[in-house]
């Protein structure tokens, strides 16, 4: 039996069993690692020592007879790079903070440790999540493992990858614009976004703060539902995430769907989308049909200006963010003669070229006598394109499009054009400034045996809606059992 | 010409709560350097604020005092600079919606009432510290710098003046009732030596009579009432002659140098920094529900204006007694409970502004830290009205028990202190005197009666100053106009 290609559920089962052990478990997961990684290169840090002590430690737990398993009890994660583990290095992919080991653990992987979880590593990711490709990692690219010509998708592109080649069992990744669903949907596993506010941020490195949210990175709906269920809720660190009760996200799955009004948006079909990715999505949502579901035709009339929108309020924020690595109190610092020659310089060698252009662009979208035009102004529009889903949401229960026009590119492909870059976020992007919660689930493969993702988007701080719907399909195709040759 | 001088205030007040603004860590003073941080307040990477609501509270008081609105919704901005004592490159602060506005506050000027408004209060967070050393030298000849993060994070309010004040005198006035409240509401300790009272202040000049505001200059570090006074007086005759020369103000930010006593340019308007405001995406907006708006409200302490009133109308005491009385509210406390203990008012009150005043000017203390207690004052009026002890004594009693912390009875008791009141006793000093001075009697008997100073003197010192001063009078005026000897 291979170990590391095993879902969450399946692991839980075996290790409450005894039918394995931890130890066995996370060896799996380093021998995989071993000869897989220096193709894929998923990693940034791993811990093996650690984690190899941990599984003895867990696995004294599980051997406890009346113990109740918690969950998510010795099973092996990955941490993308900018959720900070206390003692661990947290690098964002930064050169700026290449050599940083956070003091303090961030609320998600504190309720992780709570669980009993074996950290495998920290994922690559686009610098402080800027891209969506990794291929802006100050450290190196990440290969999609379905293809090692092309890229993972990002800026999670580093758990997406080492989830879809069985580098561990599943990994937390973060949403800006869609960081967790397109590298998820680029590498043919299970990605969610879940609604702003749901899950802490605390403890998560900022790139634009009323857009981030960490979330699921999984093989199947279920892992995704089990991770969720520990990751979720009120922080008292974080006074944006909602003091809402918490659902059992599993209990929402097998649910049927009948009767479901499933929203289509027109604006989602557009020139320039591959015609192979446009089929499959249309099947994907012919089979929902077939499950009992009911297509509407919806329009969500601004989505045209939501790319614009978003590169605005996300510089903005970040070039405020961004601001405290100045070399003075942590992380990379570059000498000088001066404070500002220190400043100048530990930014210019610190940061790789896109952060420099948001920061640039951030900057001049926030200064004085351009703030209306530009920052004002996209808040404006964010609150049109939230509403859009209001109305929406008035008339269907859940909406269904593509994740991005095209499968998984090359590397390289669109490095030379950042403008190229950010329109394949096109699908992606209205959910974070909505807020609302987006699931990628896989949904088919190209000709090229790429993998292409459908995106399921919910009501405010109702995953389980999504969650049901996406186990539905799941249930009812194979895609998600399909894993690359490597 | 003759100008009108137009000023507005910027006050920072530290609040005292015991927590920073959005995170636990201690706000107490003069601590080792980055003993008082955590990862929120030094800005670590994905570190987020969570508002402390003692300082909100604490602004609403100071709101309410204030007879501002106090808003339901306001938020957080985002005020980004970079400086090392500045750890996550921008302060938290409030921009476009401050939590209190359009209040006013009270002076009085030569006895005059004048109302002097507010423009807003809001919230913010300090910035750490910069320490600057000389030694140890660098190996290149350069010097080290340091950085304390301990104040990074304490809460601070800016209290926003108009520009209503019209005079250095007027400006002062101002700070001192500003002072007053917020030490009265316990939400800052005004101690300005120490930074937790800070002030900028905006200033300009405009011929009579003209409507428009003259371009205006911003003075910074003003940490003393004295240097608030002497600053602007200083800006207000710089400006003065440059009008006057015809010549044109200069829209800038000036620094108060107080060891040369003068304003020095720091940067121009050019030079400005454009701050980039924008709302604090990591805070929620606040909103405040009238209930707990008329909750604080009715649990505000006396205010010293109403104070005033009161000592005027309770305890009989003149404006100026209970002006001065009321301007902190440790004095005031210390005043009523001398009272309450026996003292009589206006007695107590000549005690304080007398002696007492004069005592801990000499030391350089606060009335916090008065070593004398309101009850050891009222001890020392029983002795004087059960004649133990005269009124020239008790001086020397009081300055005794300020400086031992002994009571008067003992101080009295081990001095030796206690007032001869025996008649029989006196009447001898008295007849001595009287008898070793025949050419001043003849003079006094002659119609020089202010010569009997001169007596009382003589008999004061032979007896030390013990002698119950009433008696001696009565009984030298009796002898001398009495018939001869």
């Amino acid at each position: 039996m291979k170990l590391h290609a095993l879902t969450i559920s399946e692991i839980r089962d075996l290790l409450d069993k005894k039918e394995i052990s931890v130890k066995d478990l996370v060896k799996s997961i380093y021998e995989r690692i071993e000869t897989v990684d220096n193709r894929v290169k998923a990693f940034v840090t791993t811990t093996e020592e650690k984690a190899l002590k941990m599984a003895d430690e867990v696995q004294a737990k599980i051997n406890e007879e009346t113990r109740k398993k918690e969950f998510l009890l010795g099973i092996p994660l990955a941490i993308k790079d900018n959720i900070c583990t206390k003692g661990i290095l947290t690098t964002c992919s930064s050169k700026i903070l290449s050599n940083f080991i956070p003091p303090y653990e961030s609320t998600v992987t504190s309720r992780l440790i709570n669980q009993g979880y074996i950290l495998i590593g920290k994922t690559n990711m686009d610098e402080f999540a800027m891209g969506s490709s990794t291929e802006n990692s100050g450290f190196h690219i990440t290969r999609n493992p379905w293809d090692l010509e092309r890229i993972p998708g990002g800026s999670s592109g580093g758990s997406a990858a080492a989830v879809a080649s069985d580098e561990c069992i599943a990994a937390l990744g973060s949403d800006t614009g869609g960081s967790i669903r397109q590298p998820a949907a680029f590498c043919g596993i299970v990605g969610l976004k879940p609604t702003y506010g749901r899950v802490s941020r605390y403890g998560l490195v900022a790139f634009a703060s009323s857009l981030d949210q960490i979330g699921p990175i999984t093989k199947n709906v279920r892992d995704t539902a089990i991770v969720m269920n520990t990751i979720s809720g009120h922080d008292p660190y974080d006074s944006t995430s909602a003091p809402l009760p918490m659902p059992d996200f599993t209990a929402a799955l097998g649910k049927d769907i009948k009767g479901l009004k499933l929203g289509v948006p027109k604006e989602y079909f557009i020139e320039g989308m591959e015609k192979e990715v446009e089929v499959l999505v249309k099947e994907a949502i012919k089979k929902l049909e077939a499950l009992g579901a009911i297509p509407v035709e919806i329009s969500l009339s601004h989505t045209g200006y939501a790319v614009a929108t978003y590169y605005i309020l996300a510089t903005s924020e970040a070039s405020s963010n961004l601001a405290r690595y100045d070399g003075v109190k942590y992380g990379f610092r570059a000498g000088g003669k001066d404070l500002m020659d220190i400043y100048m310089n530990t930014r210019a060698q610190g940061f790789g070229a896109e952060i420099k252009r948001r920061i640039m662009l951030g900057t001049y979208a926030l200064s004085s006598g351009y703030y209306e035009a530009y920052y004002k102004k996209a808040q404006q529009v964010r609150t049109l394109i939230k509403q859009d889903f209001e109305k929406a949401f008035q008339e269907v229960d859940i909406i269904v499009t593509p994740i991005s026009p095209t499968a998984a590119f090359k590397v390289g492909e669109k490095t030379a054009d950042p403008l190229q870059m950010y329109l394949s976020d096109i699908f992606t992007i209205s959910v974070n400034l909505a807020g609302v919660p987006g699931i990628s689930i896989p949904c088919g493969f190209t000709t090229k045996n790429l993998p292409v993702g459908l995106q399921l988007i919910g009501r405010h701080f109702d995953e389980e809606s999504i969650l049901k719907v996406a186990y539905a399909y799941e249930q009812a195709t194979e895609w998600h059992t399909r894993r690359p040759n490597l | 010409m003759k100008y009108e001088v137009v000023i507005g205030l910027e006050v920072h007040a530290q609040m005292l709560t015991e927590a920073k603004i959005f995170c636990s860590c201690s706000t107490k003073f003069g601590s080792e350097p980055n003993t008082q941080t955590c990862p929120v307040c030094i800005g670590m990477p994905g570190v987020l604020p969570v508002l402390n609501k003692k300082a909100l509270e604490f602004a609403i008081k100071s709101g309410l005092a204030m007879d501002c609105n106090i808003s339901s919704y306001s938020r957080f901005a985002r005020k980004n600079y970079f400086y090392p004592d500045l750890p996550k490159g921008y302060q938290i602060s409030q921009y476009e919606l401050p939590i209190c506005e359009h209040g006013s506050v009270e002076i009085v000027i030569d006895r005059e009432i004048k109302k002097i408004g507010i423009t807003r209060i809001h919230m913010e967070e300090d910035a750490g510290k910069n320490i600057h050393e000389s030694a140890p030298p660098k190996a290149d000849g350069g010097n080290y710098s340091f950085v304390d993060l301990n104040r990074a994070g304490v809460p601070l309010m800016e209290i926003v003046s108009e520009p209503d004040i019209r005079s250095p005198r007027e400006a002062v006035e101002y700070m001192k009732k500003l002072r007053a409240i917020l030490q009265y509401l316990g939400v800052c300790d005004g101690n300005m030596e120490q930074g937790s009272l800070r002030c900028d202040a905006n200033v300009s000049l405009r011929p009579v009579e003209q409507k428009e505001f003259g371009v205006r200059t911003e003075i910074k570090n003003l940490n003393s009432f004295r240097f608030v006074e002497k600053a602007l007086e200083y800006e207000i005759e710089r400006q003065k002659k440059i009008l006057d020369e015809r010549g044109k103000i200069v829209q800038e930010t000036r620094l108060w140098n107080s060891e040369r006593g003068i304003t020095e340019s720091m940067r121009t308007k050019e030079e400005a920094h454009d701050y980039r405001y924008f709302p604090e995406p990591d805070l929620v907006p606040i909103t405040v529900d009238q209930r707990w708006i008329d909750d604080i409200k009715k649990s505000l302490p006396e205010l010293p204006d109403t104070k005033r009133e009161r000592f005027v109308s309770e305890y009989g005491l003149p404006e100026y007694d209970a002006d001065l009385l009321t301007s902190e509210r440790h004095l005031a406390d210390w005043y009523e409970e001398a009272v309450r203990l026996g003292g009589q008012p206006k007695a107590v009150s000549n005690w304080i502004m007398g002696e007492l005043m004069r005592l801990l000017k000499e030391d350089d203390k606060s009335i916090e830290e008065c070593p004398l207690k309101p009850k050891q004052l009222a001890d020392m009026f029983k002795l004087i009205d059960r004649g133990t002890i005269s009124g020239k004594i008790a001086k020397t009693v009081f300055e005794e028990m300020y400086k031992t912390g002994k009571d008067a009875e003992f101080i009295v008791k081990e001095k030796g202190l206690i007032q001869i009141s025996d008649v029989g006793e006196i009447e001898k000093i008295v007849d001595d005197v009287i008898a070793k001075n025949p050419k001043e009697v003849a003079r006094y008997r002659a119609g020089e009666e202010r010569l009997l100073g001169f007596f009382v003197g003589h008999v004061m010192k032979l007896t030390k100053g013990k002698a119950n001063p009433q008696m001696v009078n009565e009984l030298l005026k009796k002898k001398l106009s009495g018939s001869h000897p």
